[in-house]
């Protein structure tokens, strides 16, 4: 099993706390969601779990072992990032960077391996991105992008998944499909999901445990009955937030 | 991703590689018959042309192949280390170290020993000090790694005139082949010949973090890179083979930006095929620029790297308007 701990975490940027003694257990099969304002940590947050941001003080324990002492290959093999940002200043087809997603588990250092592109292409079956596979990244949308990068942290398959922003430049069919389509590795094996994003609704459907950063490197965290309500939405990003209650769904929408 | 494209690329760029060395041997001043070259290589004879081919043709060949070979696998790491496709060997200011010390080398009218060492001695200062100064302020950025590079290397430009402007005519002769590039004073060494296959080894061995690196280093960090100690090994690494290659033949231009740029649009992107495709065809091509660089004006020569831009720069525009058509 694979458990992400999260101890006494105090994060800050210059002077700026960003979170002060954040303690966070994500157990397989759970689903979080990380919301807050712009600039209030969100991104640091995810960068710190995997020990590329540097903390103030605390610790994260990946299965009880602190994540600075395991190898960067270690970590990649059991957590996976959905960054914010590419890079395409150097050619890659879309195909040639899903594969990257297989370098934590690879074996030999030139060899490619039969089973490494079985996975990379169930992958691209499972995001239809076979009519891509064979274009240059440079030459994609935005949205055309978000799905490949999506694709290749699939392929990377970790346990958990850290994404920040899953549904930027995402038309709202694929917001649902791609994150439907990451959810459901929550049951085909022991995964968890921490998800960083603006839309508070996209997060709602998808999560059902939340942390909520405020001001001042203060948070709240629980059950999405706990912590989304308007009232703590409206304190967290500094305007009047309200809810209404459909047939399936609490919609939250600013006043 | 490696396919059957990738090997035939290979494959062509062996024969190539072949055909230039052949071309190389037999073209200069004295024209050599093909069977002089074939049978020297079989059984070394003693007559004129056996002494031209195998004390100047064949150590000469040798070396603007290693040269090229060098700067274009220089090339390739500065490319992925920057992630900046305006890179080349020289854009750290490696070479304008190696042009320093080289010319006050020729200013004092040192020998050739000296002389090399000279110009290996500036190169060398100039990496640690751009690591050094990019280094000093705890992170380590690609901006400030560039920035820093880009300064020195404009300072170095600045003593370069300096030295130009008050030297005398004719070391101003030299001194201008040096720095377009010449290999009409090379020699290359076993050291020379290990450091390419070292380079190439251990650049096929951290291949695959190369192509993660190419996308970006918080990328290459979630997929497990680390990412430290590989942006330290590609510095000194690229600045090792192009401290070499400089010292071997001046700072021959175009070779290191160009060849690696070719190769991606040829479809070599992954490192695996990429860096053994650069040595070939930037060895390569080095070896027709100089035959032609030898020939062209004969019994003058021209400095190899007016050459090397002369056939570089269309051949690049063709293959980069014939790929964008696809």
């Amino acid at each position: 099993m694979t458990s992400l701990i999260i101890e006494s975490l105090t994060l800050s940027i210059e002077d700026n706390i960003l979170c002060r003694d954040l303690n966070l257990k994500i157990n397989e099969n759970e689903c979080w969601g990380l919301l807050g304002r712009n600039g209030v940590g969100k991104t640091s947050l995810i960068h710190s779990i995997i020990g590329v941001r540097t903390i103030d003080s605390g610790q994260i324990l990946l299965d009880g072992q602190n994540i600075s002492e395991l190898s960067r290959r270690a970590v990649a093999q059991e957590i996976g990032v959905l960054f914010q940002d590419s890079i395409e200043t150097l050619p890659a087809t879309v195909l040639e960077t899903i594969m990257l997603g297989r370098h934590p588990h690879v074996q030999s250092r030139i060899k490619d391996n039969q089973n490494d592109h079985a996975i990379v292409d169930s992958v691209i079956s499972e995001l239809s991105l076979s009519e891509l596979s064979d274009r240059q990244l440079s030459s994609l949308s935005g949205g055309e992008r978000q799905r490949v990068a999506i694709a290749t942290l699939l392929t990377q398959t970790p346990n958990i998944f850290l994404l920040d922003e899953p549904s930027n430049h995402l038309d709202i069919a694929f917001q649902i499909s791609v994150l439907d389509t990451i959810k459901s590795k929550l049951y085909k094996r022991p995964a968890s999901i921490l998800m960083a994003t603006h839309d508070i609704n996209l997060a709602a459907r998808f999560c059902d445990y939340f942390v909520l950063l405020l001001e001042n490197g203060e948070h709240l965290q629980g059950s999405k009955k706990e912590v989304l309500t308007a009232e703590n939405l409206s304190k967290a990003y500094g305007c009047e937030i309200q809810s209404i209650q459909t047939k399936e769904n609490t919609l939250y929408y600013p006043v | 991703m490696i396919s059957s494209r990738h090997y035939l690329l290979i494959g062509i760029l062996f024969v190539l590689t072949g055909i230039s060395i052949l071309f190389s041997l037999l073209s200069g001043s004295i024209d050599l018959e093909l069977s002089v070259v074939l049978s020297e290589l079989i059984e070394p004879g003693s007559a004129l042309e056996n002494q031209i081919l195998r004390e100047i043709r064949i150590p000469r060949t040798l070396a603007a192949f290693t040269t090229g070979g060098l700067l274009a696998m220089s090339g390739v790491v500065m490319q992925v280390l920057l992630r900046n496709p305006l890179a080349d060997p020289y854009i750290l200011g490696i070479s304008g170290g190696a042009a320093v010390g080289a010319l006050s080398a020729i200013l004092l009218g040192a020998g050739s020993v000296f002389f090399t060492n000279a110009a290996f001695a500036g190169a060398l200062f100039s990496i640690l000090l751009v690591f050094g100064i990019a280094n000093k302020f705890g992170q380590w950025s690609v901006t400030r790694l560039l920035l820093t590079g880009v300064v020195i290397s404009a300072g170095w430009g600045a003593v370069i005139n300096i030295l130009l402007t008050t030297s005398s005519t004719n070391n101003v002769q030299s001194m201008l082949f040096w720095l377009m590039g010449d290999l009409s004073q090379s020699q290359v060494y076993l050291g020379h010949y290990i450091l390419l296959a070292a380079g190439l080894a251990g650049g096929l061995i951290i291949s695959r973090s190369l192509n993660v690196l190419s996308r970006g280093e918080l990328f290459a960090q979630g997929l497990g890179v680390n990412l430290g100690m590989l942006r330290i090994t590609l510095y000194f690494a690229a600045s090792v083979f192009t401290a070499t290659a400089v010292t071997i033949a001046g700072s021959v231009g175009f070779v290191g930006l160009v060849i690696p740029h070719i190769l991606r649009l040829l479809g070599a992107r992954d490192h695996r095929i990429l860096l053994p495709c650069s040595i070939l065809l930037g060895g390569s091509f080095l070896v027709i620029a100089d035959s032609l660089a030898r020939t062209l004006i004969a019994p003058q020569q021209l400095p190899v790297g007016v050459v090397t831009a002369v056939i570089g720069v269309p051949s690049f525009i063709i293959i980069l308007r014939s790929t964008m058509t696809k």
